[in-house]
């Protein structure tokens, strides 16, 4: 889960890391409120889990009334690569002199957490050759490490001393709260050599959150989303209009990939799961139908311990119960295939012996019908 | 280090050999209990199960314990298969290790990353191995299953298939035996961000098996576990053939694809940055599970079951 800059520098705040004074709107009419309690001069800046908001013009800056009424509903409305804002934050303007970059991060490879950090903030941290990585185990800090690496960075004195303080607090919000990335770029040294959080990047480990009431709040998936996640299988929503369903989350990637590759274009990604019953398999096509975009279903099962005749049930149980009355196409192979194929007979779900040949038609029927 | 094949297999002449004993955890349970059946249909040896609370029943004439340590103690068994609910992982696995299994094969999703490090300490503390969690488990064809695998895809054969994915290793393997390259070991890696055994360590664990004349690597996107084992087959000179697959080519940026590690941040654990660097350790990228067999078969000439 990735957390939105304001709820980073929430969780921030709470453990006493520095942050600007901001507050946090979803309509105009709050805006001007939080605009009137802030003051003028702000940074109007848009709530969405994406990077690379400054360049979109989703970040600006605003001195007075009239600029508000116009960059207030400008911002609401942004789209930076496919992600809308969510909320707006406005925040007070900070005198800095220098930018830094500080991250603890989930290192997968080396299977601990690493603190990078940077004299060069702002920019994104890939472009940045002066890095200082330290392993850090399971992601504590101690008070000698974070003066070593505030020293790797030319620190000293104030800054030194703020910047240990700031590190060891990141550490406590990766540790406790289970995050596998806590990023601050840019921290700000300030004109009075003080250090301040001027952003926030957090993403908790989804499987943690079971130990996490206290971050549901932060919790956003779409309602479609949601209901999959409480029936046991997966569920990405894609912007095309073939609906893509298999069992295991490799075969549905592995199916999406070649469809692509066929000129077609996914509608989502369902993965039923290792433990498909016929109702949960109903559940899912029953989710589908409520994509209006769906022109098609393109199925691909391997057969295993979940048997294909499993699914094949809740197919004709949905075309009887006009859950779905759009064409599937399925290539279904290992357990009871055969049966499969007997039962699907005279429906609109057509068997295919490859993944192949069931994308093709798919794909040619789709486009067929616009 | 400890030797993988010796564990699952054991050496001629032995009592066990071919027939190690295998403790299930979480024995009772419906998905435990369900597996435990199928293990046995495929000839693995069950010596015991262990659920607390359970202690001194049977299920189907297999003996259950309270834990790990006195179920070790009765049999004897170096591997355990975990079937508990995630939450309860952490305390199963360090049950285990604590009692001197050398081989645990972690069956749960949604395990917390936190859980899964801690795991990963002790095990190199034990000198133990662990898969997963995530996994299907481990199969070699013919010989021992200890995993959710279906049995039908795999055949007796000379090549190892090491994935990430399970569905996957199923298909891949289904492809490989259909052109008759039978498989030797087939091992899931698991779909965590956090492996037990991570692909390039067990790459190691098979590479010189002299049961393996080529290896197929089914991956997928997040993390950057290709980009290094494509690294180390460059800088170990490493002379079997090796056939690689990518899932997830078509996949959005930060978005969890099904699996928990399936995610890529920018580029890091991008699907383009994994064939870059296969290229370069000049290990062809199958578009499809279907191509696989062929690309393997243009690498290699033997390996074939007859």
């Amino acid at each position: 889960m990735r957390l939105l800059e304001y709820q980073a520098k929430s969780l921030f705040a709470e453990y006493g890391i520095p942050i600007p004074k901001g507050l946090t709107s979803t309509d105009i009419e709050q805006g001007r409120k939080d605009a009137n309690a802030l003051g003028f001069p702000f940074v109007i800046k848009a709530q969405m889990a994406v990077g690379g908001r400054g360049k979109a013009g989703a970040i600006q800056k605003c001195h007075n009334a009239d600029e508000f009424e116009l960059k207030y509903p400008e911002i609401m409305q942004k789209v930076v690569k496919g992600e809308k804002t969510k909320a707006i934050l406005l925040e007070k303007m900070a005198d800095i002199k220098k930018e830094l970059y500080l991250s603890l991060f989930l290192n997968r490879g080396k299977r601990c957490y690493t603190i990078i950090t940077s004299s060069e903030g702002g920019v994104e941290i890939e472009s940045v050759k002066s890095q200082i990585i330290r392993e850090v185990g399971l992601g504590n800090v101690d008070a000698k490490t974070a003066e070593e690496v505030g020293k790797e960075i030319g620190l000293k004195d104030k800054s030194l001393a703020q910047f240990v303080d700031i590190l060891q607090k990141l550490s406590k919000v990766t540790v406790e709260k289970e995050a596998e990335l806590a990023e601050i770029n840019p921290l700000a040294i300030l004109k009075d050599d003080s250090l301040v959080a001027l952003d926030g990047k957090v993403i908790i480990d989804d499987n943690s959150m079971f130990r996490h009431d206290e971050l549901r709040k932060f919790q956003e998936i779409s309602e479609l989303e949601e209901k999959a996640e409480k029936s046991g299988f997966s569920l990405v929503e894609l912007d095309g209009n073939i609906a893509v369903v298999g069992n295991g989350a490799g075969l549905v990637m592995s199916t999406l990939d070649m469809l692509s590759d066929h000129g077609g274009k996914p509608a989502c990604f369902l993965d039923v799961g290792g433990g498909a019953t016929t109702e949960t398999v109903y559940e899912a096509l029953t989710l589908i139908s409520k994509m209006k975009k769906v022109k098609g279903i393109l199925v691909n099962l391997y057969g295993g311990i979940v048997k294909t005749t499993t699914v094949a049930t809740a197919f004709i149980k949905a075309y009887e119960n006009k859950v779905i009355d759009i064409p599937v196409f399925a290539r279904m192979s290992g357990s009871e295939a055969d049966k499969s194929k007997e039962m699907l007979k005279g429906s609109r779900t057509k068997m295919f012996d490859t993944i192949e040949e069931a994308i093709n038609a798919a794909v040619i029927e789709v486009n067929k019908n616009g | 280090m400890v030797d993988l094949f010796e564990l699952l297999i054991g050496k001629e002449g032995e009592n066990d050999y071919k027939k190690k004993p295998v403790i299930v955890q979480g024995i009772t349970g419906k998905f435990g209990s369900f597996h435990t059946q199928q293990m046995r249909a495929y000839g693995t040896n069950i010596v015991a199960g262990v659920t607390p609370g359970k202690g001194g029943q049977k299920i189907e004439e297999i003996p259950i314990y309270e834990n790990m340590k006195d179920a070790v103690s009765a049999t004897g068994a170096k591997i355990s298969i975990v079937f508990v609910p995630a939450k309860f992982f952490l305390s199963a696995a360090i049950d285990a290790l604590e009692s001197g299994i050398k081989l645990l094969i972690a069956i749960p999703e949604h395990v917390p990353v936190k859980d899964a490090l801690t795991v990963v300490d002790l095990a190199k503390k034990k000198d133990a191995i662990v898969i997963g969690p995530n996994t299907p488990g481990i199969i070699i064809p013919g010989v021992i299953k200890i995993g959710i695998m279906p049995a039908s895809p795999f055949k007796p054969g000379r090549i190892a298939v090491l994935s990430r994915s399970g569905t996957l290793m199923y298909e891949v393997s289904h492809n490989l035996s259909l052109a008759n390259f039978g498989q030797s070991i087939c091992l899931g890696i698991g779909g965590d961000p956090i492996n037990g055994t991570p692909l390039i360590e067990a790459f190691e664990r098979i590479r010189n098996g002299t049961n393996v004349d080529g290896v197929v690597v089914v991956g997928e996107i997040g993390g950057d576990a290709e980009e290094m084992l494509a690294q180390h087959i460059i800088d170990t000179k490493f002379d079997k053939p090796v056939v690689a697959y990518i899932a997830g080519r078509a996949a959005p940026k930060e978005k969890r694809m099904g699996h928990a590690g399936a995610i890529i941040y920018g580029n890091y654990g991008s699907a383009e940055s994994k064939v870059s660097m296969y290229a370069k350790a000049n290990v062809p990228v199958a578009k499809r599970p279907a191509e696989v067999p062929m690309l393997l078969a243009g690498k290699m000439e033997k390996g074939r079951i007859k």
